[in-house]
């Protein structure tokens, strides 16, 4: 129990008829990158949702960073980080400015926002560009400060929604190095990704086929159990089973 | 005024002992005011709309009659008839255009567009004041434009009435019977009383409900909102923080409208200045509560302005008796000015600038709009909670 980030038992979402997420249970370890694959429509981002706090399950158990989100969505909120497939900081406030709403947005007091932002700065090498509008900077960088942000306020589990998504192989490649380093900073990754290679990187991967986690394991052993040399085989073997389409 | 408000932060930034909820709202509205400050040509036209308005409003569009173009039919020889012409001449209201005996030049003066309006002194004019104390002239209007017509009728007989009472003035009648009309709260019948209070309802409605409607929309349509709303605070508190700086722009409208139709076009401000503002401060809450229930239903930037444009600023305009007299509508529309909230805006304003009254008399209106605000807020809030479920 303690060293769990995540349980999630039987969790449900349903719209109508139409189940989006069912009874899909799993559990994250503390410090664990957590794969969470699926194709387009499979339930990833309903499941996601659920998990921070912005949509109620309609049934089934979940406990995210030891609170549950049904009566504790609050104290989720507090102790997670978020970051979207959608590019997340304001293109018109500087670098500075948007370290300063995001950290203020939760709670942080200013002088340490102030001492905080000067190790970001130093860290990603992004000193001379801290008074520059964020719209100025290449995607890449851009990506990785909003990673930066989502884990300012060192949440004990960080969500990233297709983090990666139009950033070129070898940013991607940087930006994973920030996941490993937050990760072994004891913060636990959440992670969806439809970059197949980006699965290899994970600790655990499931891989979601309309809306059932159909699949479980580390990288290796997936790979193994399909017999199979690649985690894109993995996949591919999995979600051409899928009845439903976006 | 950025300076400024840097300083403010930093002055704000020593109290560490301002509780949390507090520091988050700050935060968030310091942030609308760099999108709104970083956005110059937006703050620009926001800023500058209203003194275009006033200015339009006041020195071209308007239907006050001003060295309108008279053309005199004089077939009297008397002096009387030559000191109603100069009369007519002198005023500021008419210049004389041409002046002949021939009462056919008026037909083809309207036909050519030269004048709007003749006056016809007929022959017996002079000897029949002398002999009879009654005098006989005839005003022709250029009737295409009724409004006109009749707004240039009524100067001309004004200049007219005036005319006979100096002539009384030196003789004395056994019976006479002055009718004196007298314009109330408007004596020189100026249009900048009656658009000054709608430009005011039109500013604030334009800038604080599709304003504010469209800066939420902008998050939700950048992906932004679903990390707002994935970090603790408040929903509320995001709309909120959006509203806060539509507000005190809209106050400095308010005072450039003012300063401008004070200063520049002579309206009075005849009412208490706080209840002015404390009104506009309260429809400017009705139109944000507006702006926001509309960013609530809606999901991209182009349909939240198609709506404040569309279902908004169009029956202000129609509907806020501003441009079409309430009065003269027939009972269905006038029963669907009731749900604009610029008529009863426009109602106070000119109550209490133009007339000088207190909130006694407008207490009604006051209250309808109170209810508006609480219910647009109401649904906004209400709405944005239903599409976090």
């Amino acid at each position: 129990m303690h060293n769990k980030a995540i349980i999630v038992d039987k969790l449900s979402k349903q719209f109508g008829d139409f189940k989006a997420v069912d009874e899909i249970s799993f559990e994250v370890a503390k410090g664990e990158i957590f794969g969470f694959l699926g194709a387009n429509g499979a339930g990833k981002t309903t499941a996601m949702k659920m998990l921070c706090g912005l949509s109620m399950p309609t049934s089934g158990n979940a406990m995210v960073a030891g609170f549950d989100v049904y009566k504790d969505n609050e104290s989720i909120k507090k102790n997670i980080g978020y970051m979207s497939q959608k590019f997340s900081l304001y293109e018109d406030l500087t670098v500075r400015e948007n370290i300063k709403f995001y950290a203020g947005i939760y709670g942080i007091a200013s002088a340490v926002i102030v001492e905080k932002t000067k190790q970001l700065l130093l860290q990603l090498n992004l000193e001379k560009e801290a008074d520059l509008l964020v719209g100025q900077l290449p995607l890449g960088w851009k990506q990785k400060l909003a990673f930066s942000v989502a884990i300012f306020h060192e949440p004990q589990i960080v969500f990233l929604d297709e983090p990666t998504g139009g950033v070129d192989p070898i940013t991607r490649r940087e930006f994973w190095n920030l996941i490993y380093d937050a990760a072994a900073a004891g913060i636990t990754i959440f992670v969806t990704t439809h970059y197949m290679d980006e699965a290899e990187y994970c600790n655990r991967v499931s891989i979601m086929v309309d809306g059932k986690v159909e699949a479980l394991d580390t990288p290796a052993n997936l790979k193994q159990q399909f017999n199979v040399q690649s985690m894109d085989e993995v996949f591919l073997h999995l979600a051409r089973k899928a009845k439903r389409t976006e | 005024m950025y300076k400024v408000w840097m300083k403010f932060s930093f002055i704000w930034q020593e109290k560490q002992n301002v509780p949390n909820s507090m520091k988050q709202f700050y935060h968030f509205i310091v942030k609308e005011f760099y999108h709104i400050f970083r956005d110059r040509k937006t703050l620009f036209i926001l800023l500058g709309m209203p003194m275009v308005q006033i200015i339009i409003f006041g020195f071209a569009l308007t239907n006050e009659v001003k060295n309108t173009k008279i053309t005199i039919i004089n077939q009297s020889e008397g002096a009387s008839a030559a000191r109603l012409v100069q009369k007519i001449e002198s005023s500021r209201y008419f210049e004389l255009y041409s002046q002949s005996t021939d009462a056919a030049q008026i037909d083809r003066l309207f036909k050519k567009g030269a004048v709007k309006i003749a006056l016809v002194i007929p022959n017996d004019f002079d000897p029949s004041i002398v002999n009879q104390n009654k005098g006989q002239l005839q005003i022709i209007a250029d009737a295409t434009d009724p409004n006109v017509a009749t707004a240039l009728t009524n100067y001309l007989s004004v200049i007219v009435q005036d005319f006979q009472k100096e002539l009384n003035s030196n003789n004395t009648i056994p019976y006479k019977m002055d009718v004196e009309a007298r314009m109330m709260y408007n004596p020189q019948l100026k249009g900048a009383y009656n658009f000054v209070p709608g430009v005011m309802a039109m500013v604030l409605l334009l800038v604080c409900t599709m304003m504010t409607a469209l800066t939420v929309v902008r998050e939700k349509e950048l992906g932004n909102m679903e990390i707002l709303l994935a970090s603790p605070i408040n929903p509320i508190k995001i709309i909120l923080a959006k509203a806060v700086p539509y507000l005190l722009l809209s106050i400095i409208n308010i005072t450039t409208i003012l300063l401008l139709s004070y200063f520049v076009l002579d309206v009075p401000i005849n009412g208490n200045l706080f209840l002015l503002y404390a009104e506009s401060i309260l429809f400017i809450m009705v139109s944000l509560g507006l702006g926001l229930l509309i960013s609530a239903g809606t999901d991209s930037q182009q349909s939240a302005m198609f709506i404040s444009l569309v279902a908004m600023f169009l029956p202000t305009v129609m509907f806020s008796g501003f441009i079409f007299p309430i009065e003269n509508m027939p009972l269905p529309l006038r029963i669907i000015s009731n749900f604009i909230p610029a008529k009863w805006f426009f109602i106070i304003v000119k109550s209490v600038m133009i007339k000088g009254v207190g909130l006694k008399l407008i207490w009604k209106e006051t209250l309808i709009l109170t209810c508006m605000m609480l219910f647009f807020f109401g649904m906004a809030i209400k709405k944005f909670k239903i599409r976090l479920a």
